[in-house]
C-alpha cells in the first residue's frame, strides 16, 4: 500500500457501521475502498445518497460524485437536488465529514480551500460540511511536498471554519482532539514519537498508552 | 395549457438580453444545458450576470461565454475548473462572487420561494463572511445571505411532458430544480418530450408552473465527451 491508501485503510477504521458519510476529493476518496459497502450509506453533495463503486463497462457520465468522477447506485439509493444535499449537510443529518486539508492547527482549525498569493476561486462544499457534520475527519500527508509540516500552530492560510476538527489521520499518525486539544493517540507503521516530533508544528500531547509502549 | 416548445433553442435563447442576469444549472458538464449555452454563444448579448456553480470548463460550455467576452460577473462555488477565470478575474474584466455551494443552492431556493435571504452557520469567520451581516441567534453566530433570481433559467431535465412538468435523470439533477424556481422566464432543455399524462405524478420534481419552454437537446455529454445526438 502506497501512503494514501494507509491513511485511506486507517481513516475506514474509524467509522461505525450504518453512518452516513460524506467522502471529500482526493484520499478521502480512497476511504471508500475499505468499506463494506452494505453497512455504510455514501452521501455525495452534488446530489446522492448511496454512492458505490462503478465497473468501467458501467460508467454513466451523468452518475458521478463531487468530485465528478464516475459513480455507482447502491441498493435503496436517492437523488435529491443541491439544496436538500445541502440541508441533509448543514442540518446535521450527515454523521462524518472526511476532508483534506492544507493545514490544520493547535486550536483544531482547518485551512482547506486557498492558498494567500493564488486566487481564492473554489470553495465547493468544503465550509458547508466543516459546520454541518457531526464528525469531521481530516485525512492528509503528514508534511506538504516540500517537507514543510502542515499540522502547525496556527493556520496561515485561510480556515475554512471556526469548527474545530475530530480526528486527523496521516501516514505518520492519528490525532485526536480531546479536553481541549490534540492527542497523539497512534504511530502510523513504524513511525516513531522523535519523527512525529520533528515534522509538527501542532501542540498535542501523547496518550498514555503510547507513552506506556515506548518506556515499556 | 401546454409548454412552448419552439423549433429551435436559437429561437428560446432570444429570450436573453444584454444585461441580463441568467442561472445556467450544471455541476460542472454534468446537467449542464449544453444545447442552450451553444444557442448563447451564437446569440448576440453582453453584460451577462451568470450564476452557476462552475463556469463550465476552459472553453467549454460557460466557459465559451468567457472567452467570448459576454460575462460581467459570475456567481458560484466553484470556479476553479476553468483557469480561466482567474485569468480575467486579474485582468478585471470578469467579477466574482464566490459562494460556498450550499449557500449558493440555498439562496437559489430563497430566490424561487419568496424568501428575501436566510441566516446560515456555514462560513461564518472565514474570509467569504467578510462584510456580511451577522445574527446570534440561541447563541450561535449565523451570517446573512441574500437570496438571489434571475431573469432567465437555463435548465436541463431528462423528460418534459407537453405540459412542461419535468423530471430529472440521477446526478444531473443538481442545481437545476432550484434554478427552475428562481427566474422570471424558465427555459428547460430535455432528452424527450412526452404527452402529458406518461409522467406519473408522484415522479415529477419540477411541477410545469414553473417552466415556460422546453426544448429537445442536441448536444448531450456522453463517455466521450460532449456530443450532437444523431
Amino acid at each position: 500500500m502506497n501512503k494514501k491508501e494507509i491513511i485511506a485503510k486507517r481513516a475506514a477504521e474509524e467509522l461505525k457501521p450504518y453512518s452516513i458519510i460524506n467522502l471529500g476529493i482526493g484520499i478521502p476518496t480512497l476511504v471508500a475502498n475499505y468499506l463494506d459497502k452494505d453497512k455504510y450509506y455514501l452521501h455525495t453533495e452534488n446530489g446522492m445518497l448511496g454512492v458505490t463503486s462503478v465497473k468501467e463497462d458501467d460508467i454513466d457520465p451523468l452518475l458521478v460524485n463531487a468530485g465528478k468522477l464516475p459513480v455507482g447506485e447502491a441498493v435503496g439509493a436517492s437523488y435529491f437536488h443541491s439544496a436538500d444535499s445541502f440541508a441533509m449537510i448543514r442540518g446535521g443529518h450527515v454523521d462524518v465529514a472526511i476532508l483534506g486539508a492544507l493545514q490544520v492547527d493547535s486550536d483544531g482549525l482547518v485551512a482547506n480551500y486557498a492558498i494567500p498569493g493564488k486566487d481564492i476561486i473554489g470553495v465547493g462544499g468544503a465550509m458547508d460540511l466543516l459546520v454541518g457534520a457531526k464528525q469531521i475527519i481530516v485525512t492528509t500527508n503528514h508534511v506538504s511536498k516540500d517537507g514543510s509540516p502542515k499540522l502547525i500552530d496556527k493556520c496561515t492560510y485561510p480556515i475554512t471554519s471556526t469548527r474545530k476538527v475530530d480526528v486527523i489521520i496521516t501516514d505518520m499518525a492519528v490525532f485526536k482532539w480531546k479536553e481541549g486539544g490534540f492527542e497523539l493517540t497512534e504511530l502510523v507503521g513504524d513511525t516513531s514519537l522523535k519523527e512525529v516530533e520533528e515534522n509538527t508544528t501542532l501542540s498535542y500531547r501523547i496518550s498514555k498508552r503510547l507513552l506506556q509502549k515506548e518506556s515499556s | 395549457m401546454t409548454v412552448l416548445t419552439p423549433e429551435s433553442a436559437q429561437q428560446a435563447i432570444q429570450k436573453v438580453k444584454s444585461g441580463d442576469v441568467i442561472m445556467v444549472g450544471g455541476f460542472g458538464l454534468i446537467g449542464s444545458p449544453l444545447t442552450l449555452i451553444d444557442a448563447l454563444t451564437k446569440h448576440d448579448v453582453s453584460d451577462l450576470t451568470v450564476i452557476s456553480n462552475n463556469v463550465g470548463e476552459a472553453g467549454r460550455g460557460l466557459g465559451i461565454l468567457l472567452r467570448q467576452g459576454k460575462l460581467k460577473k459570475a456567481i458560484g462555488s466553484y470556479f476553479t475548473s476553468n483557469r480561466e477565470v482567474a485569468q480575467w478575474y486579474n485582468k478585471g474584466k470578469l467579477s466574482l462572487q464566490l459562494l460556498p455551494q450550499g449557500t449558493l443552492s440555498e439562496a437559489i431556493r430563497a430566490g424561487g420561494a419568496g424568501i428575501g435571504g436566510f441566516y446560515t452557520k456555514t462560513a461564518v469567520g472565514t474570509d467569504l463572511a467578510k462584510g456580511k451581516e451577522t445574527k446570534e441567534i440561541d447563541g450561535e453566530t449565523y451570517v446573512f445571505e441574500k437570496a438571489l433570481k434571475a431573469d432567465v433559467a437555463l435548465i436541463r431535465a431528462w423528460k418534459a411532458d407537453t405540459k412542461g412538468n419535468l423530471v430529472y435523470y440521477k446526478t444531473a439533477r443538481n442545481f437545476n430544480p432550484m434554478m427552475a424556481t428562481a427566474a422570471k422566464y424558465v427555459i428547460a432543455e430535455v432528452d424527450e418530450i412526452v404527452e402529458e399524462g406518461e409522467l406519473s405524478p408522484e415522479e415529477i420534481v419540477t411541477p410545469h408552473l414553473f417552466v415556460d419552454e422546453v426544448i429537445k437537446s442536441r448536444l448531450i455529454l456522453t463517455k466521450e465527451g460532449v456530443v450532437e445526438r444523431e
